[in-house]
């Protein structure tokens, strides 16, 4: 960015309150801020938390999680209708015929079909972006796994039960913990490089929620180190990987069961339809919905395809309502609006501080906890920061980390946060930085088992899009382990089913049943999903566009 | 990627004088656009009027998708930017890049050893570096590209991983190369030839595995998974904390030498 040499990259009125943390910052070093009981949890999150605020809620009118709640966001997107009239939709001509059919390219995906591939099956990946253009790009803080003598599996399903608030599936949790040391093995396997000691003994730190250090990082790049290893390995293993093309529509069969699903070249604008013996949904999550209008950590295609695909082949949906709000979104400057800033972080020592330079929350509480108390200091406290903008924000103390580990910490561990800063002329080893709750993970979605079968038939699911996992909130670190293991468990029980898997005469039937449910409960007819990318023009633009015909006119 | 707007309207900026925000003169592929100053390329894309599909995937610096190179009136100097990370300026020139038609070797990662003579074996025009260093001036992520080459030519694997580590492959480094050499292939294939073959394996994953394979842990989950709600929080509320090991976090992969 272009600022004057010297010139100060926050407003005189931030400056002054930096000061005020400075001031604080010494006695802090050694000040331990009380964890909160169980009840003063869920008070503030009954009073904080944005899932709890009034009229954000809607119920489900149609569909098989008809009376379940979500926010009118997704509903907006769940309750609409197709961009194909399936009555009159043409299913004759096959364009791809596949053993499975892989939905989403990012690390659930990913590690599907590498898995469907090892099987011997023939795998077809069909991604809207580019292949690796995903959430698990963008994780940067680590992997949870109990890999260490003092860390049993059952710790880590202790853990991830009781941040989940006890609403996780039990079989899923237990999937997620007994797997997790055989994916570090995996991505070892693969040569992907984490941050280990001279020995090979992997470097593992503590998350929000966790007793024990178990987050495995390859320094603050997790997410990338997995993804771009395995877009290489898909690569080399020549799996067939179609880009910029999205599903539309899933395929059923005459017995009901879910055959694939009709492809969109989102550059040309043709249908293809695709006939799998087993499919596999990967398509991540919603943050590009912006629910309550947050900002988000996610990628520009987190919007919820996958679950709208699903739900309307009747797949039912759990925990729906709860939403993840990462509690340390950048909130300043403008550029990086609602970015990750991660709990690696806090994890180093970070501490939240308010207008008064005073901590007011635990920093390695649960997410939806340090959120919550974000909120309450900055909503009901005032205590909070105010930008230029009118964004208000609190403190995350950075600098902490090298007084406390040594200087040129934050640069080893941190690079992609420094880098992110430093492209804003802000130095954050030297000065805090401010942040805000951002919206970043959707803790519920499509239920699965722990074969990550949806309950439709010939279906798996892989990923954030998959519900039960985490209950109603998820830990640090088990979002990476998550579309690993049920990515790999996906892949391979879908190619183990293909082998078995003869598929009728294709359907859209359940399209045309949901779009007579839809009309029943009054649904508008110019509602249409899945939304495949975000609308960020400008009103005025599309005003403008109003009444455009394609090129070369619609003959 | 359409332009769908025929012009941008001159009194857009008048009006923006006397409320709106203050605008900056950009050209998209050559052709003018006036938008709010303060808004990242990318954001000022969308503004301009454009649908974005290629160029764009996280938005928030780590996919590679937005690598774009751009000038400014009156300067004869390209320069490189991420469009999602870098704010427009008057006068900028730009055009995006968001694919590069490299070279990318197709290999059994398990059949390949750590050694010289195998990454030349994938990438044979790699040897064909001179060094100029344009990768380096070109690379939004500052990696010093060159210095990876040189060491990768050396065949010193440990070093070219560490290096490259934080390469987010946007190619912008191929794309001026003028030895035809791929940096961001060779730069992966070095971290997982380090990943598998030297950065010895962790034991301690090697022997959880195995317990698991035994089943050591089904018992206590089994009974974690039958307990009602109150008796798992009791248990849940009342487990030890590992204290934070100060040590252990600062340290970090690869072999522990320094690069800058």
């Amino acid at each position: 960015m272009a600022l004057e040499p010297g010139a100060d990259p926050y407003s005189k009125s931030m400056r002054e309150t930096i000061k005020t943390v400075e001031a604080t910052r010494s006695r802090r070093m050694t000040e331990e801020f009380t964890r909160i009981t169980a009840d003063q949890k869920a008070d503030l999150l009954k009073k904080y938390h944005p899932d709890h605020k009034a009229g954000e809620m809607v119920e489900i009118k149609v569909g098989v999680s008809k009376g379940e709640k979500t926010p009118k966001e997704v509903e907006a997107v769940i309750q609409a209708y197709s961009r194909l009239e399936p009555k009159s939709f043409d299913l004759s001509d096959i364009d791809f015929d596949v053993d499975v059919l892989v939905i989403g390219g990012g690390g659930a995906g990913s590690s599907a079909a590498l898995m469907a591939h090892e099987q011997g099956a023939k795998v077809l990946l069909t991604t809207k972006l580019r292949l690796g253009d995903a959430n698990t790009m963008m994780a940067q803080g680590g992997i949870q796994a109990a890999d260490k003598p003092n860390d049993p599996p059952s710790r880590h399903y202790l853990d991830v039960i009781g941040g989940g608030g006890y609403y996780n599936i039990p079989e899923l949790v237990r999937a997620l913990v007994l797997d997790a040391p055989d994916v570090i093995g995996w991505l070892q396997d693969l040569g992907t490089m984490f941050d280990k000691t001279a020995d090979g003994t992997y470097v593992t730190i503590h998350g929000g929620g966790t007793s024990r250090r178990r987050m495995h990082a390859a320094r603050d790049y997790s997410g990338a180190e997995i993804m771009r290893t395995l877009r290489d390995e898909v690569l080399n293993r020549g799996i067939e990987v179609v880009e910029f093309t999205s599903a539309i529509e899933l395929l059923k069969d005459d017995k009901g069961k879910c055959a694939g699903a009709v492809l969109f070249n989102m550059e040309t604008e043709e249908h293809f339809v695709c006939r799998a013996k087993t499919t596999v949904i990967a398509t991540g999550g919603a943050g590009r919905l912006h629910v309550q209008g947050f900002p988000t950590t996610n990628h520009y295609g987190a919007t919820a395809d996958g679950l709208v695909l699903a739900y309307r082949a009747g797949a039912p949906f759990i925990f729906m309502d709860a939403i993840q709000y990462h509690p340390t979104g950048a909130a300043y400057p403008e550029q990086i609006l609602g970015l990750l800033v991660t709990e690696k972080v806090r994890g180093m020592g970070a501490q939240l501080v308010n207008f008064d330079g005073d901590q007011f929350i635990y920093p390695l509480e649960t997410r939806d906890v340090v959120s919550s108390g974000i909120i309450r200091e900055c909503r009901e406290r005032k205590k909070g920061i105010a930008t230029n903008t009118g964004m208000v924000g609190v403190w995350l103390d950075s600098p902490m980390i090298d007084l406390k580990h040594g200087p040129g910490t934050v640069k080893k561990a941190l690079p992609a946060m420094v880098r992110q800063y430093e492209r804003c002329d802000i130095d954050m080893t030297r000065d805090p930085i401010l942040i805000y709750p951002t919206q970043h993970y959707q803790n519920g979605g499509v239920i699965i088992n722990d074969r990550a079968e949806a309950g439709i038939g010939n279906l798996f699911i892989g990923g954030e899009a998959a519900g039960g996992i985490h209950g109603r909130n998820r830990l640090m670190g088990n979002s990476l382990l998550d579309i690993l293991v049920f990515g790999r468990r996906a892949g391979l029980n879908a190619a183990a089913l293909s082998k078995k898997t003869k598929i009728g005469k294709l359907t859209l039937k359940h399209t045309e049943d949901y779009h007579k449910e839809l009309e029943a409960a009054g649904i508008s007819r110019e509602k249409i999903s899945p939304m495949l990318l975000p609308d960020y023009r400008t009103p005025d633009t599309k005003e403008r566009q109003k009444g455009q015909v394609p090129l070369g006119g619609a003959v | 990627m359409a332009a769908k707007k025929a012009a941008t309207k001159p009194k857009a900026k008048k009006a923006a004088k006397d409320a709106g925000p203050e605008m900056v003169d950009i050209f998209i592929m050559g052709k003018k656009y006036d938008v709010p100053k303060g808004l990242t390329i990318q954001k000022a894309l969308e503004y301009a009027g454009m649908t974005l599909l290629r160029g764009c995937g996280c938005r928030g610096g780590f996919c590679g998708a937005c690598g774009t190179v751009y000038r400014t009136a009156g300067d004869y100097k390209l320069k490189v930017a991420l469009a999602c990370q870098t704010v427009v300026e008057d006068g900028m020139y730009l055009t995006q890049i968001p694919f590069y038609p490299a070279n990318k070797a197709i290999y059994d990662i398990n059949k390949l050893e750590p050694v010289l003579e195998d990454v030349v074996q994938c990438y044979p025009e790699f040897m064909r570096c001179v060094q100029c260093g344009t990768c380096t001036k070109v690379c939004p992520q500052d990696i010093d590209v060159m210095q990876y080459m040189a060491t990768a030519m050396r065949g010193d694997i440990t070093r070219t991983a560490d290096i490259s580590f934080d390469c987010i492959m946007c190619g912008l480094c191929a794309s001026r190369c003028p030895a035809e050499t791929v940096q961001y292939y060779v730069g992966i294939l070095n971290r997982r030839l380090y990943g598998k073959y030297i950065a010895p394996p962790a034991k301690h994953v090697a022997e959880r595995i195995k317990e698991i394979k035994a089943s050591k842990f089904d018992r206590e989950i089994d009974d974690f998974m039958k307990m009602d709600q109150k008796e798992l929080q009791k248990i849940y509320e009342a487990r030890d904390i590992e204290p934070e090991d100060l040590a252990a976090e600062t340290a970090t992969a690869a072999s522990g030498e320094k690069n800058d």
